[in-house]
């Protein structure tokens, strides 16, 4: 529809917006390189010496080990609910339907501070003290709707006679589980559980307010940056996060081709 | 295996008289189904949200720090006097709204140009582009764009480059209003990628073929069928400016805290019941939102 000069102008601006997009994100890997501990730039004297340092750091490890452990944690109890909850929207009419839905919605509608507020006043009052499961349940709570919105996606667009087919067929449950519903399901189930646990992984709003004196990797990497501390090795660490969420969205696409954010197709 | 073993007639027998069991029953299906998750976000999420509502007509008594149980307005009514607290509210919203346009405006091309303009190998290529900033971390970006605009930085750098003074932007409220652009962009450009890519080709060539120019079938056609995109995408924008903190914190200057800062910082005191109060103000104002959102038919562009 549109000419040669608007399709030209479009490209021009499609090419500065990713641009923009992407020249933070190479200058803040860069600076995991730089051999200077004042973080201007250019930087200066390319070194691998702080991803050595960041490696041996034992809070930097503590913090590591957290995440990945809360990250695992809360993708199980995200499969688990959202699997379930998207079968049972998916596959049945019934009363407060459309309201268990919202109810599901809501931690990613509502800004994440008062989800990670409303858990804080609940473990206050409730005499709950921090752990490691009060920061579960806070990434598990926005974590659910990633597997649920996939599962979701993938179950309304297989139709529910192939499971009537298989019944009449002569499969009992299991059977039927095992080789209709789950090769239908797995990689749904795969692209929301890694990318619940990439949201896991780098999630500081409600991690704030839920993890008392723990540090999970990216509190420490707050933490560091608000008090100016050990730049050079915090860098590094970014470095590391960056490549450690990219794998599992890269995955996460390649089998679903979805945004995990709204239905494309 | 225990099936190797079992796996004779009876075992089979007891599964097909379970799975018609199952069949016979939906309801229960469905409460088995339903049982796990409703409990869980009804008891903590749904249970936290109205407790800390509750809370936040409780106050905290002033000599002994424990939270009085008493109905009262105190917190409401302290933060409707003081102007402070009206100054940091309205802050929030204006930046809020500001950022929702300025993404709105930089998206609109981006995903015309991906859903419409671009070849197919292109297009994957653009969304995955689009796609990785959106799910890498947004505390590293912030602190990326907090190295970037500091005096030392690499957008002085260049603009010294080309013979310019600095931008001195560094801990200002410009500052957060482009690191909140920047840092939630990919959520505006999806949604209306999306919306923009589910419109039939056919549509705009009977617009021109009715004689509508370039700008006309925009104005007219694409711009209604890509609103609700636009409002899905500024649901997100609007949402997650309203409750930020980080940013204000990073990038921010002396006068630039936001509602999210006074929560977070009434929380550590602890002073629940106030933080909770003032929580009310983006709870409120996006509960509206989601309310108009809905007519505009923005739910079913997600």
């Amino acid at each position: 529809m549109s000419g040669r000069g608007t399709r030209v102008g479009l490209a021009v601006w499609s090419v500065l917006v990713i641009a923009f997009l992407w020249l933070p994100i190479l200058i803040i890997l860069a600076y995991a390189f730089n051999g200077s501990v004042l973080q201007t730039w250019p930087i200066q004297n390319l070194t691998f010496h702080w991803f050595h340092q960041a490696w041996h750091d034992p809070d930097v490890r503590s913090s590591l080990w957290l995440s990945v452990k809360v990250g695992l944690l809360a993708t199980a109890v995200a499969l688990v609910l959202g699997t379930a909850a998207s079968f049972a929207i998916a596959r049945f009419s019934f009363f407060g339907r459309e309201a268990v839905s919202f109810l599901l919605l809501l931690p990613i509608a509502l800004p994440g501070i008062i989800t990670g507020m409303a858990l804080n006043s609940f473990f206050y009052f409730a005499g709950i003290s921090f752990s490691i499961w009060t920061i579960v349940i806070g990434h598990a709570t926005f974590c659910v709707v990633l597997v649920y919105n996939n599962v979701l996606a993938r179950l309304r667009r297989t139709s529910p006679s192939l499971i009537e087919a298989s019944q009449d067929l002569g499969a009992d449950g299991w059977q039927t589980f095992r080789f209709v519903t789950w090769p239908v399901l797995s990689t749904a189930l795969v692209a929301g559980g890694l990318l619940a646990f990439a949201l896991s992984f780098d999630e500081v709003i409600v991690t704030t307010f839920t993890s008392g004196a723990q540090e999970t990797l990216p509190i420490l990497i707050l933490d560091h940056i608000e008090r100016g501390q050990d730049l050079p090795v915090i860098n590094a660490v970014v470095f590391v996060v960056i490549v450690l969420t990219v794998i599992p969205v890269v995955i996460s696409q390649r089998l679903t081709h979805e945004s995990g954010l709204v239905g494309t197709r | 295996m225990i099936e190797a073993a079992e796996a004779g007639p009876p075992l089979r027998r007891a599964r097909l008289r379970l799975s018609a069991a199952f069949w016979r029953r939906p309801w229960l299906k469905l409460t088995l189904l339903l049982a796990l998750p409703a409990v869980a976000f009804l008891l903590v999420y749904l249970g936290s949200l109205v407790a800390l509502f509750v809370s936040a007509f409780w106050h905290v008594d002033s000599f002994t720090g424990k939270v009085v149980h008493a109905w009262s307005w105190t917190n409401f009514s302290t933060l409707w006097h003081d102007h402070t607290y009206w100054r940091i509210a309205f802050r929030t919203l204006w930046m809020a709204a500001a950022v929702t346009l300025t993404d709105a405006v930089l998206a609109f091309p981006l995903a015309f140009f991906m859903a419409r303009v671009a070849p197919r190998r292109m297009r994957a290529l653009l969304f995955v582009l689009v796609l990785l900033p959106l799910w890498s971390s947004y505390l590293v970006r912030i602190y990326s764009w907090r190295l970037i605009l500091a005096k030392d930085g690499a957008l002085n750098w260049a603009l010294n480059g080309l013979g310019l003074p600095d931008a001195g932007l560094a801990y200002t409220n410009t500052a957060m209003w482009i690191v909140f652009s920047y840092v939630w962009l990919p959520f505006m450009v999806l949604p209306v990628y999306a919306a923009l890519e589910r419109i039939p080709e056919s549509y705009l060539e009977a617009s021109q073929d009715l004689g509508a120019r370039a700008w006309r079938t925009l104005r007219t056609v694409i711009l209604p069928l890509a609103l609700p995109g636009l409002v899905a995408g500024s649901i997100f924008t609007f949402s997650l400016t309203l409750g930020d903190f980080i940013t204000p914190a990073l990038v921010g200057g002396a006068g630039s805290s936001f509602i999210g800062n006074i929560v977070e910082t009434k929380i550590g005191q602890p002073d629940i019941p106030f933080a909770a109060a003032f929580a009310t103000v983006p709870v409120l104002v996006m509960a509206a939102y989601l309310v108009i959102a809905k007519r505009l038919g923005a739910f079913e562009a997600l």
